[in-house]
């Protein structure tokens, strides 16, 4: 125990003698340390989201200036008129979410457990393509998914663009400018970020356990179902978290791979912004998806219960 | 029969192999349209071979130079958010104070929103200070939102250290700032190198927020947007190979350095 | 060994540890009970309990990384209860050593001369790391060594400073109970060698007693006794001490009658003679007693051969319950009607074979063996804390 963490106590014997001055000129440090960032946190973090907030409830225009009026029904114009777009960022961001935590599971699982000696290379291959920017990367997904390109091809002679094509996520014999485009971008985009907490949870669990498991005569599927998955479960949290909001935000990949029907509330948000300059429909759009997001994460971690990922 | 059992075996590996492959198949795709020569503006289908763009990289107008402001960024914000970090990972560890609850959610809180609410948010802000937009207003968004990841690099590695190693400074005659400089310092140090290089990576290639916040400047990722409405020059896939090609091995070298060390020490 | 490097703010007088009154508590929880203690200058002390007893806070006081909550620690004639321990001429050797791991053998050792800016560490470390016989290693870094040898370091990295006390917190605590043995010696040898006093924590009895010269043993908070490990050990004066420091049996007994300088005590029908000045409770006729003895100073006759003990013995008979055959001695345990699980330890001189379990015997002692504590404790007191 350090003496920084316990409360200075009152002397409690009678025979105490009455000079205690106490050695503690660092009552005042944390505060000190905690200052100039909180204080950056609460002037560009906190301190928008109020302007925000009143901007909201403005009316006005452009030339003749805002005032507050509370006019509430910007909320509910809002959310009328972009609804669909609203619905397509949970649905897709849901559907880049799951993606993710497909493929990402058995990276995380080769890398911790079945690299060996290839482990730091793997985890490199995994980090590295941080490094190009991820705009380059995206563009390059217009390539991939060209039409008439060879990936498109095999997927039209296999008549997987059939089938996909009759639940309405790609449209004739096109892949780019669909739905499932912006998908398949967004589970690219934010892969990395479920590998990484998959992995860190999944290196913890001592392989000596799966032994154990199989010792007491669970098989390999059992083992993973009872033992290595719930073990786990902090990992797919946390990648799930850092999955799912920034792909509800995002619009670069509805922008690049998508079309005007593929649009999502980050490409709403963005075009009111900074084209139509209509500030209060822009926050108040921007406010509900920080609600929605924020009570489904609370819900989420609640469910969950991992309370603690900071 | 054998081929079956041989699979189920290595089911998850080849899995894990596909998701790699999935991961870098855009790096393939974007090395190898470095090389390419594009008819027209933009650079999606192959055409030729060509090393013209290598030759050039700063043949575009206004390239490189988004190249460099979005490295001063970078700079200036890593800096920034690891000095601010790394103070407020060593407040939460090493004491008790009131609104603890409180600041770790308000550091919680910029990780668990989306770039787009932040962005509008601080330009709602900008718009309201009547502040001009460019390499400030970037940078205070940068180092606000790189802050919370620094913050939880650093917080690890300083929990996982001993306490007793800082009372054995003092023991040793090391007073308070001797003791920080000497010791504590030096062993949080890979938690603050890997924040700093969370922090570099994020400033460098942040989008959403820099578009919103950056009025008349360009960054290297505004660059690469404009230039997808534009004509994609070949340029950007040389810039983003190169980034790919010294990232790795700068890993790889460090690495082996590394393993160098141990073994001669040994 | 050169002594010219005096720590700052002390002056070469006096040479104890005084600690006066200090106690420290933690909100409501008292850890450490007000406690008086000096330490001889030049001495082994060791300060010896169960965990949780007090014993690291005590030494932590006197290392300055704990404030008392009350009294004073002095050194020689300086009151020391107010500097920081980067002020204090002590040094300590951490549990788990706490060797820096970012800094290598030599940097580790050198690290508190360099802070008090002395020129000229390089003699000075080489000559400390052949005394700790790790003059080869001084490149290496901390987890490279084992734990023998990291144990050495952090011993040499406190002594070079010359403290006026080494502070030594579980310091064999991480090492196999062969590598301790032989550590023991060697802390001992290096003690002598160098002659500054040690203050030793410790949970072990029995590395208590091998090193120290004089034991406190510690219970609750507070010192139950302080004496030479011998003395505590042949006169306890609670049963905590009896039962910490190896093993004992305690008879419940009345005082029947005083003769000459013994007490005549009844436990349900035996009569134990005892001698008064080993009674460390009242001892008028009519009050209860504990009446111990250690199980290594009896010995054990078959029922058959009773009346070939002296008469002059203190006896109790009983049936042996379990019988233990460890290699030097036999274990037995008796069950009588004074003392229902009564342990004897009888050396592999000549076994006899009738000593199996059933067997009626009679155990029996010299009454200068017998001690005598107050009743009102219980006997089972530190029992089963002996490590």
């Amino acid at each position: 125990m350090t003496t920084t963490l316990t409360e200075a106590p009152p002397p409690l014997s009678p025979t105490a003698p009455e000079r205690t001055p106490p050695r503690r000129r660092g009552r005042l440090t944390p505060y000190w340390l905690l200052l100039p960032g909180i204080l950056w946190l609460v002037l560009f973090f906190l301190l928008p989201m109020v302007y925000q907030a009143s901007t909201s409830v403005q009316t006005g225009s452009l030339e003749q200036g805002y005032e507050v009026t509370w006019h509430f029904a910007t909320y509910w114009d809002a959310l009328s008129a972009y609804a669909p777009q609203f619905l397509r960022s949970v649905v897709y961001a849901a559907a880049a979410t799951v993606l993710c935590l497909l493929l990402g599971y058995p990276l995380a699982y080769l890398i911790a457990f079945r690299a060996g000696r290839w482990r730091n290379l793997i985890m490199v291959l995994v980090i590295a393509p941080f490094f190009t920017s991820f705009l380059i990367r995206t563009l390059a997904w217009k390539t991939i998914l060209a039409d008439g390109g060879p990936l498109v091809g095999a997927l039209n002679t296999l008549h997987v663009l059939d089938v996909t094509g009759w639940l309405g996520w790609t449209a004739g014999d096109r892949v780019l400018a669909t739905p499932l485009a912006v998908v398949c971008g967004l589970t690219y985009n934010f892969l990395p970020f479920m590998v990484l907490p998959l992995y860190t949870s999944l290196e913890r669990i001592d392989p000596r356990l799966h032994e154990a498991s199989g010792d007491l005569y669970a098989r390999p599927s059992t083992t993973f179902r009872k033992v290595t998955f719930p073990l786990s479960m902090p990992g797919v949290v946390s990648g799930t978290l850092l999955t799912f909001i920034p792909a509800t935000g995002d619009y670069v990949n509805a922008d690049l791979l998508g079309s005007t029907d593929t649009r999502m509330v980050g490409n709403v948000i963005q075009t009111q912004f900074l084209r139509v300059l209509d500030y209060p429909t822009a926050a108040a759009l921007s406010f509900i998806l920080m609600a929605a997001i924020l009570l489904m994460v609370t819900v989420y971690i609640r469910r969950s219960g991992t309370e603690d990922l900071v | 029969m054998a081929l079956l059992t041989w699979l189920k075996r290595h089911l998850v590996v080849l899995a894990g192999l596909l998701t790699l492959g999935y991961l870098l198949l855009p790096n393939v795709i974007v090395t190898v349209f470095s090389f390419n020569q594009p008819k027209g503006r933009f650079n999606y289908e192959w055409q030729h071979f060509s090393a013209d763009a290598w030759k050039d990289p700063c043949g575009v107008a206004d390239l490189c130079g988004s190249l460099a402001l979005s490295l001063q960024i970078a700079f200036w914000a890593t800096l920034g958010a690891t000095v601010l970090g790394t103070m407020i990972a060593f407040a939460l560890v090493r004491y008790r104070f009131r609104a603890r609850g409180a600041i770790s959610s308000l550091l919680f809180l910029p990780m668990a929103m989306p770039e787009v609410v932040m962005a509008a948010s601080l330009l709602t802000l900008f718009l309201n200070m009547g502040a001009r937009l460019g390499f400030w207003t970037v940078l205070i968004a940068h180092i606000m939102f790189c802050l919370s990841f620094v913050v939880t690099a650093v917080k690890a590695r300083v929990m996982s250290m001993d306490p007793r190693l800082e009372q054995a400074a003092q023991d040793l005659y090391a007073g308070p700032f001797q003791t920080f400089l000497r010791v504590t310092l030096p062993i949080a140090a890979p938690g603050i190198a890997a924040g700093a290089l969370l922090a570099f990576a994020l400033s460098f290639d942040d989008f959403i927020i820099t578009n919103f916040n950056a009025g008349s400047a360009v960054t290297f990722p505004m660059f690469v947007w404009g230039s997808a409405q534009r004509g994609t020059p070949v340029q950007i896939n040389v810039i983003g190979t190169a980034m790919f090609v010294v990232a790795v091995l700068l890993v790889l070298a460090s690495m082996a350095l590394g393993r160098r060390r141990t073994r001669r020490k040994a | 060994m050169n002594t010219t490097h005096t720590a700052p703010a002390v002056r070469q007088t006096g040479g104890d540890v005084r600690l006066s009154g200090i106690s420290k508590t933690y909100g409501s929880f008292t850890a450490v009970h007000p406690l008086d203690l000096t330490v001889p200058r030049g001495s082994f002390f060791a300060l010896l309990g169960a965990s949780g007893c007090g014993k690291t806070t005590t030494l932590r006081m006197i290392a300055g990384l704990e404030e008392p909550t009350t009294g004073t620690v002095s050194l020689g004639d300086q009151d020391v209860t107010r500097l920081p321990p980067y002020k204090r001429p002590v040094n300590t050797v951490f549990q788990s050593y706490a060797l820096f791991p970012h800094l290598d053998i030599f940097e580790n050792v050198a690290f508190g001369l360099r802070r008090r800016g002395i020129k000229g560490v390089k003699k000075q470390v080489e000559e400390m790391l052949d005394l700790v016989q790790l003059g080869e290693q001084a490149r290496k870094k901390p987890h490279q060594l084992s734990g023998g040898q990291q144990q050495r370091v952090a011993v040499a990295r406190a002594l070079i400073n010359h403290p006026r006390v080494l502070l030594l917190d579980e310091p064999l605590g991480a090492l196999d109970l062969k590598l301790r043995r032989q550590m023991q010696l060697e802390l001992k040898r290096i003690q002598t060698e160098v002659g500054i006093t040690f203050v030793h924590v410790t949970h072990d009895q029995e590395e208590a007693m091998t090193m120290a010269d004089t034991v406190a043993v510690m219970n609750g908070g507070r010192v139950e006794q302080l004496g030479a490990p011998a003395d505590l050990y042949e006169n306890p004066r609670t049963t905590f001490v009896a039962n910490f420091l190896g093993t004992s049996n305690f008879i419940e007994a009345e005082v029947g009658s005083h003769r000459g300088d013994d007490l005549l005590l009844d436990a349900c029908g035996d009569r134990l003679v005892l001698p008064r000045a080993r009674c460390g409770a009242p001892a008028a006729v009519g009050t209860k007693v504990l009446a111990g003895v250690r199980p290594e100073k009896i010995s054990l006759a078959h029922a058959d051969d009773a009346g070939a003990v002296p008469g002059d013995r203190n006896r109790l008979t009983g049936t042996i319950a379990e019988a233990s055959f460890t290699g030097v001695a036999t274990q037995y345990v008796l069950d009588s009607p004074a003392c229902p699980r009564f342990s004897v330890y009888v050396q592999n001189v000549d076994r006899d074979t009738r000593l199996v379990p059933g067997a009626e015997v009679v155990a029996h002692w010299s009454p200068a063996h017998t001690f005598g504590l107050d009743a009102a404790q219980d006997a089972g007191a530190g029992a089963e804390e002996t490590a």
